[in-house]
């Protein structure tokens, strides 16, 4: 049973554990992803990697791999440039990105060439014979080089420098005066290590140009289909009613499936150029080594407070690391996409925060892993810098937070940052999560620890999340507005059809979006079917990231459910022969007002909207496009109990409790499987999981055996509750939770490993920590 | 190479190249798609599948040839006279699977090793899946699918109805 609280009484078929409809055919083994299409006459394609970070390219000899038994064509960058397409778009558009590497690479493993074949195997032949003569220069690693611009990664660009731009909010002056006027003051240097959302299904397409039509239908493993179809045609120029993009089942997104890769690009050039369908299926090296990376934001933290631990200031500087395109997937109007949620719960006076985003020999970037658009790093930033300053106040972290939440009848809150925090109790969820761990008792057996030497460790995080972007008046992606969609159609017989433009890659909106227009509607959730991720027949949207299904589609859903039951009122009214005025929705059925007795179903309605629609027209279906007043602002209190090793390094979590609250909670075990999930990928970040590059710019985690993935052995035990503040904005309250778990929980679990190592007078260790990071730390406190 | 294997009790005789992955065998020789590719260092486990009743094997780390004159059984073998197996059963009870790529492998290894230990502990549980990597669900409720199918499979076997 879910532990995740129920909404109110009463309800149809929200706020219910209703088993998942999309399982039936993924427990099968009938789920149907990318690498599963086979057309008839299908090419594959395979790429050919740079070996090196930088360097030129002096040559490419395509003679010995179209020489092997299969191949029929390999494809650089020359060829793409006769089509026009050497270069694209980068996701906002402020930047191009070479398809394959022009004139020379700009990091390892950069796509150089593309061998089309006749077999998966004829391919990956092909690649071994593309021979490439390379001429090596000086690679950019670090930032903070990449800064003094000695070596420049882009020849290409008119401005001669790595800096690609300057981002700000706030008040410069008065903050850096009200932190310098504190009692006290702390200014601390975080990082948040680049990293990769690897989910277990690689990317992928099949391009099937057909030559009669002149439609390209593109089924690729894409979290937005329809800004992806709309991309495909202002960059080929193909009309947009020719290209039919398909999103079948996604093994996992989390951010990775949003940007549009070289592959993509290839094969459709690849298929408009043979007429056949071409298949590009990522290896899992490939998938680390070139799709989009998230986070690498070097933070500086800066908090003012009174000697009592009021905060009086917080200024956040980052030096981002962007890689070798400014590909980052950010809303155009926000190239640090929320940071600006660095405030977090708390009610700071006053802030600041400044980005500079640099050009490095890295892969390019910036997704949102899991995340609304960097609410990751500026969560990790105030969690970790609110931990430092009670070291600094020398109070208790719980009581620091407890004495500078937002309190509850200060909501709407306006942030110094911009923000207009929609909903929220602060107070009442962090006593809750206090009191359900036992903080007291904990905080009592670690004192009784440390006096044996011991080293046990409690770490908090009381995160607010920005999610649901969200509204056009801000908000817009190469121009298009972030809203999205909802169509319903119901039959004569009172099942239907609903398709959203957004896309599910796990989260079950095939349940959940059925379970939202039931409630609305009084049908049965279970002969409700969810369609999504076809061009063609859903309705426009801008797809599945950054937690915006459920605030932008979910209200979409509920909205255009309205509208449906507004036109079967009408009927309902012809029906029972009664004035309009006179017909109530109540208890889920049309009812005369004071005859309880004479109802109508919803199901009827729908038989009579086809067989006696009266002067009303006639069918049951309508179509909303939401525009969301504003965000939403899910948050959570989560506690890590650690204990590390102090002869090993290894920490091991012994709990972890997770108190969510992102309003109305449509089905409360999707809802604690998401935070499950969430908090494993959160602690593979804390613990395990970085995409490092050596000096030269070599990649060191190309593959899981080194970029790793936690397993059932090493996942903790997960421990969930919720509180309920529902977003008053929101047609069903809801907020969005998919990415809270991982906003929230990296600060947490190295709070805790920092709490642990207090004692040995150690402050900051950069994520992730491992047994071998955590080791060396603890051996330089001794000596020192 | 001739193979000659069988594969959810259907035994199939083919030509193969000696480089063929099982995996790719499965996949594309028998048009059997529930076997998923998820890595390239057999670090993933999505491609698990049963060989001769009580052996997970990573069909991607096996030629196709290395399977000849074994039994295989895949995802889409799993269902017991038209009903879902109890692990398959489990899996959708338990809220044990979010995208489902990893679904397959995952309940491949669990009942291969039910079968080598039908009344395991969480520990045992969580020490036999550690080859099957899961991104969505955090594992808690995986195992949590494993001890229900091992309850039902394990409960002894309830009398035959006799025909009228």
């Amino acid at each position: 049973m879910s532990t995740i609280e129920a909404p109110p009484n009463g309800r149809h078929s929200m706020g219910k554990s209703m088993k998942r409809k999309e399982d039936a055919r993924f427990v099968a083994g009938k789920g149907r992803y990318i690498d599963d299409i086979v057309l008839p006459n299908m090419l594959y394609m395979a790429i050919v990697h740079s070996a090196y970070p930088h360097a030129r390219i002096v040559k490419i000899d395509k003679d010995a791999a179209l020489a092997t038994p299969g191949v029929l064509a390999v494809i650089t960058a020359d060829d793409l440039a006769g089509v026009g397409l050497a270069w694209i778009p980068t996701f906002h558009g402020y930047d191009k990105q070479m398809v394959l590497a022009v004139g020379k690479v700009l990091y390892q493993y950069q796509e150089v060439a593309a061998v089309i074949a006749t077999s998966r195997a004829a391919a990956a032949d092909g690649v071994e014979l593309v021979e490439v003569e390379y001429e090596q220069l000086e690679p950019v690693v670090d930032p903070f080089v990449a800064k003094t611009d000695k070596t420049l990664v882009r020849e290409d660009r008119e401005n001669k420098t790595n800096h690609i731009y300057h981002w700000e909010v706030g008040k410069r002056e008065e903050t850096t005066a009200a932190i310098q006027g504190s009692d006290v003051k702390i200014n601390e240097r975080v990082w948040f290590q680049r990293c990769h959302p690897a989910p277990l299904e690689p990317c992928g397409c099949v391009a099937d140009m057909n030559p009669a039509t002149g439609t390209l239908t593109l089924y690729m493993t894409s979290q937005a289909p329809h800004a992806h179809r709309t991309v495909v045609s202002l960059v080929t120029g193909i009309p947009e009613d020719k290209i039919h993009v398909i999103s079948p089942d996604i093994g996992g997104g989390f951010g990775n499936k949003v940007p549009v890769y070289a592959g993509y690009v290839c094969a459709a050039v690849a298929s408009i150029v043979t007429g056949h369908p071409v298949k590009w299926i990522e290896t899992r090296t490939e998938n680390l080594t070139t799709t989009g990376f998230a986070r690498d934001y070097h933070m500086d933290v800066e908090i003012g407070a009174t000697k009592e631990g009021k905060v009086t200031g917080l200024k956040v500087t980052t030096v981002a690391d962007h890689g070798a395109f400014d590909a980052a997937a950010d809303p155009t109007k926000y190239p640090a996409g929320m940071f600006g949620i660095c405030t977090g719960s708390y009610d700071f006076p006053i802030a600041f925060t400044e980005l500079d985003a640099y050009f490095t020999n890295k892969a390019p970037g910036g997704v949102a892993y899991r995340c609304s658009f960097r609410v990751t790093e500026a969560s990790y930033a105030i969690e970790r810098g609110m931990d430092m300053l009670a070291l600094a106040v020398g109070i208790d972290p719980a009581e620091l937070r407890l004495k500078n939440f937002v309190r509850k009848e200060q909501f709407p809150y306006a942030s110094p940052l911009g923000f207009v925090y929609d909903s929220g109790d602060y107070h009442t969820t962090f006593n809750k999560a206090l009191e359900k761990i036992g903080y007291k008792e904990l905080r009592k057996e670690q004192a009784e620890k440390r006096e044996r030497g011991e080293l046990m460790g409690i770490g908090i995080s009381t995160f607010t999340e920005v999610v649901g972007a969200g509204p056009s008046k801000h908000f817009d992606i190469m121009g298009i507005k972030m809203f999205d969609s909802a169509e319903i159609r119901i039959h004569p017989t009172g099942s239907g059809i609903v398709r959203t433009g957004t896309k599910s890659q796990g989260q079950g909106h095939e349940t959940t979006w059925a379970q939202i227009v039931a409630e609305e509607l009084g049908l049965d959730p279970q002969t409700l079917l969810v369609e999504e991720g076809d061009t063609d027949t859903a309705p426009y949207g801008l797809g599945t990231y950054a937690s915006r299904s459920t605030p932008v589609a979910g209200a979409a859903l509920a909205m255009a459910a309205r509208r449906v039951r507004e036109k079967a009122r009408n009927i309902a009214a012809h029906v029972m022969e009664a004035p309009l005025d006179d017909v109530e929705w109540v208890d889920y059925k049309f009812q005369v007002k004071g005859v309880p007795e004479k109802t109508v179903t919803m199901k009827e309605i729908a038989f009579a909207a086809y067989t006696n629609p009266g002067p009303n027209e006639p069918g049951l279906e309508a179509t909303y496009y939401y525009d969301p007043p504003n965000l939403t602002f899910p948050y959570g209190a989560y506690i890590a109990v650690v204990d590390v090793d102090k002869e090993t390094g290894e920490t091991k979590v012994r709990r972890f409790l997770a108190i969510d609250d992102c309003g109305t909670v449509i089905n409360p075990m999707i809802v604690e499987g998401q935070i499950h999930g969430g908090l494993t990928e959160g602690f593979a970040i804390a613990f395990m999981q970085e995409i490092a590059y050596d000096e030269q710019g070599n990649n060191l985690q190309p593959n899981f055996t080194e970029y790793l993935v936690p397993t059932s052995l090493e996942s903790p035990h997960w421990e969930t509750d919720s509180t309920c503040n529902p977003s008053p904005h929101h047609p069903i309250g809801a907020k969005g939770v998919g990415e809270s778990p991982n906003v929230g929980s990296p600060a947490a679990f190295v709070n805790a490993v920092m709490d642990a190592l207090k004692p040995l007078g150690i402050k900051s260790i950069d994520m992730p920590l491992t047994r071998d990071k955590v080791w060396r730390a603890i051996q330089e406190a001794k000596k020192a | 190479m001739k193979v000659s294997i069988s594969v959810n009790g259907t035994a199939y005789e083919r030509e193969v190249e000696p480089r063929v992955l099982l995996a790719y065998f499965l996949r594309e020789d028998l048009g059997l798609t529930g076997t998923h590719v998820g890595c390239d260092t057999s670090s993933c486990g999505c491609c698990v599948v049963v060989m001769d009743g009580t052996t997970a094997v990573k069909s991607c780390t096996m030629f196709a040839v290395m399977a000849d004159g074994h039994e295989i059984m895949t995802i889409e073998g799993m269902k017991q006279n038209g009903k879902l197996h109890p692990m398959q059963q489990a899996f959708s009870d338990q809220h044990g699977l979010q995208c489902g790529y990893c679904t397959p492998g995952m309940m491949a290894t669990a009942i291969a090793f039910l079968k080598t230990n039908p009344n395991p502990s969480e520990a045992e549980i969580r020490d036999a899946l550690s080859g099957n990597m899961c991104r969505c669900t955090g594992y808690n409720n995986i195992v949590k699918a494993v001890q229900q199918a091992a309850a039902e499979l394990s409960a002894p076997a309830p009398e035959p109805v006799a025909a009228s």
